[in-house]
């Protein structure tokens, strides 16, 4: 620690004013602040000041999605050697899930980071730190067979059109990271969605080579429920990818085809854990997401008419990513409710809105990116409104006192 | 034939300072439309530019003896007639265009950029600059489409005016056209690009930021 200290305030002075890389002073400040909590206080006004400043809140989110990405990592791996219907060891699968991941985290942050780092040197500006969970969150929520390529144009798109033109981090309207996925999910919809997508089949830097099994079919849970024949859910059965029945504890531990991050249930709660007990996440939005998502099944469920209709509560909460959006997107911090009685009022919509464009739309497997993205926009009104009332209510009091 | 400044800025003003779409923020609707691909746009743009020029003209001559009252009616009388011609113009003479534009092309009549032109401009001047400013202000709203319609069918269909410019290689290397430029969302962004653009180059329309 005090190496790297001495060696920061070392190159420091290259990057003050004055110094041959102080056109470079954006991303020196960058990486310090990043490594240490800066010691400067505000020289106006009145402010308490906390060590847990932005930079260390995006660390603890990112170690909240530690749990979920490791376990998609190994998911990877484990679909992959089922599909070339081999078997092999627990490391080889998540060392095959690794590789296969990697490149796209990669691709993400530095196309990302990249554009962050410009802007702001363009700017003169402090390099913002939002994009910290942004990249490692686009990765975790797109298909593993997403072309890299696909990732960067899409990355740049959201962090140009969705983050900078409004000003930066903290200013963003919609979430970034989402806003990667719906770019994505209607620019390249063959990539985005389907039975071909979320099962990698292909060998990873030649690891992992094998023809795949007959009978392979690569449907997502949600999506098999989708375009289901059977009239009503007592004739359905959810299949893996080689046709075996799929358990409720293989979706609660996330051993189905789908995103990297969203698959295991188990371990978005142990993030959502780590959110609560840190007081980064809202335990009210998310909360408020299961309790409208639990309201809108049960209404469907009263007066079913098909299978996806009569699906009972829990598989919809542990299929999909209706239990990562609600941990890890509702809660976005930027682009959610900020009164507290909006984050009720904003989780429940979301949670309603998810359920409801799963149900009855047969185009969207999956509502939740949707659904969040619609509240988004609802979320600034919602604030409003609550912030309203509250000073109606206050002044009626005032008056009546007279 | 030198034309005064008067004149030059009557016609060119809309081209860049003045321009119906991006500064005026008018006719966006149709330039949303009709721009998923070039060929559209440009039919659509050359259609606009001959409406509004014309209609410019005859509401000037008109112009001492139409009643303030009814005006609006007599404006919309005139470029219904002008849109009609044009509409069987195409139908006779560009059928599958004519069928892309679809309804765009008889909404032309509430165009924005035509009754604004009509009411800002033809009651107030002479056909001769009457006539220049239609144009202009024609040329001015084409340009905009013709640049987004350019760009989303190169990027959204890998084609331009349906001939195919993207090489075949590219597709192998897994390249894949982009869905959401032919949405309309696309367009808008599009045209938001081309504002921010236009604005960063002409800094007194920039508004006042606080």
């Amino acid at each position: 620690m005090k190496a790297l200290r001495k060696y920061l305030d070392k190159i420091k002075p290259n990057f003050e004013e004055g110094g041959k890389l102080h056109w470079l002073y954006s991303t020196y400040d960058a990486f310090e602040t990043f490594l240490f909590v800066p010691n400067t206080t505000s020289k106006s006004g009145v402010h308490i000041h906390d060590a847990r400043d932005s930079k260390r809140t995006m660390i603890i989110v990112i170690l909240a999605l530690i749990p979920a990405l490791l376990v998609g990592m190994y998911n990877v791996g484990l679909q992959h050697y089922m599909a070339i219907g081999q078997e092999v060891t627990f490391l080889t699968r998540f060392f095959y899930g690794f590789l296969a991941v990697l490149p796209q985290i990669v691709v993400s942050y530095v196309v990302g980071l990249g554009i962050e780092f410009a802007m702001a040197q363009m700017k003169k500006e402090e390099v913002a730190e939002g994009f910290l969970v942004t990249g490692i969150l686009i990765p975790m929520i797109v298909p593993v067979d997403t072309p890299l390529w696909m990732i960067a144009v899409a990355t740049a798109f959201a962090v140009i059109f969705a983050k900078e033109v409004f000003g930066g981090t903290g200013y963003n309207i919609f979430n970034v990271a989402l806003i990667t996925r719906a770019f994505l999910f209607f620019s390249y919809p063959s990539k985005m969605s389907g039975d071909q997508v979320w099962v990698r089949t292909a060998d990873t830097f030649g690891m992992g080579k094998g023809a795949v099994i007959d009978g392979y079919s690569g449907a997502t849970p949600l999506g098999q429920i989708a375009t289901t024949e059977a009239g009503n859910f007592s004739d359905f059965a959810f299949n893996g990818i080689t046709g075996q029945p799929l358990s409720l504890s293989d979706m609660f531990f996330g051993f189905i085809p789908g995103s990297i991050g969203e698959v295991s249930t188990l371990a978005i709660l142990l993030g959502a854990v780590i959110l609560i007990a840190s007081g980064v996440g809202s335990w009210k939005t998310m909360l408020s997401v299961f309790i409208g998502g639990l309201v809108a099944v049960l209404l469907v469920n009263s007066f079913a008419q098909n299978a996806i209709m009569e699906m009972p509560v829990y598989y919809h909460f542990l299929l999909g990513g209706f239990a990562f959006g609600a941990i890890f997107m509702a809660t976005d911090p930027v682009t959610s409710a900020r009164t507290e009685r909006g984050k009720w009022i904003y989780g429940f919509l979301i949670g309603l809105l998810a359920i409801t464009i799963r149900v009855f739309n047969p185009g969207y497997p999956e509502g939740m990116m949707l659904a969040i993205l619609f509240m988004n926009a609802f979320a600034p009104l919602i604030d409003f409104y609550v912030i309203d009332a509250n000073i109606k209510r206050r002044m009626k009091r005032a008056t009546v006192t007279k | 034939m030198a034309l005064s400044s008067k004149t030059k800025a009557v016609l060119l003003g809309p081209l860049n300072k003045n321009n119906p779409v991006i500064v005026q923020v008018l006719g966006i609707c149709s330039a949303l439309a009709v721009t998923s691909k070039l060929e559209p746009s440009i039919v659509m743009a050359i259609a606009v530019t001959i409406v509004v020029a014309f209609a410019n003209v005859i509401i000037s001559l008109l112009r001492k003896s139409i009643p303030n009252r009814i005006r609006i009616i007599v404006q919309l009388v005139v470029a219904a007639a002008l849109v009609t011609i044009v509409s069987e113009v195409l139908a006779a003479f560009a059928y599958d265009v004519n069928k892309q534009l679809s309804v765009f092309v008889g909404l032309i009549v509430t165009n924005c950029i035509l009754m604004g032109r009509l009411e800002a401009f033809a009651l107030g001047n002479g056909p001769w600059p009457s006539f220049l400013d239609g144009i202009g202000n024609g040329l001015g709203y084409g340009a905009i489409l013709i640049v987004v319609g350019f760009f989303r069918e190169l990027l959204g269909s890998g084609t331009l005016l349906g001939y195919p410019v993207i090489p075949q290689g590219l597709y192998d290397a897994g390249y894949e056209n982009n869905g959401l430029m032919m949405l309309a969302p696309m367009a808008i962004l599009l045209v938001a690009c081309i504002i921010w653009v236009h604005r960063s180059k002409n800094k007194e329309l920039q508004e006042e930021t606080n």
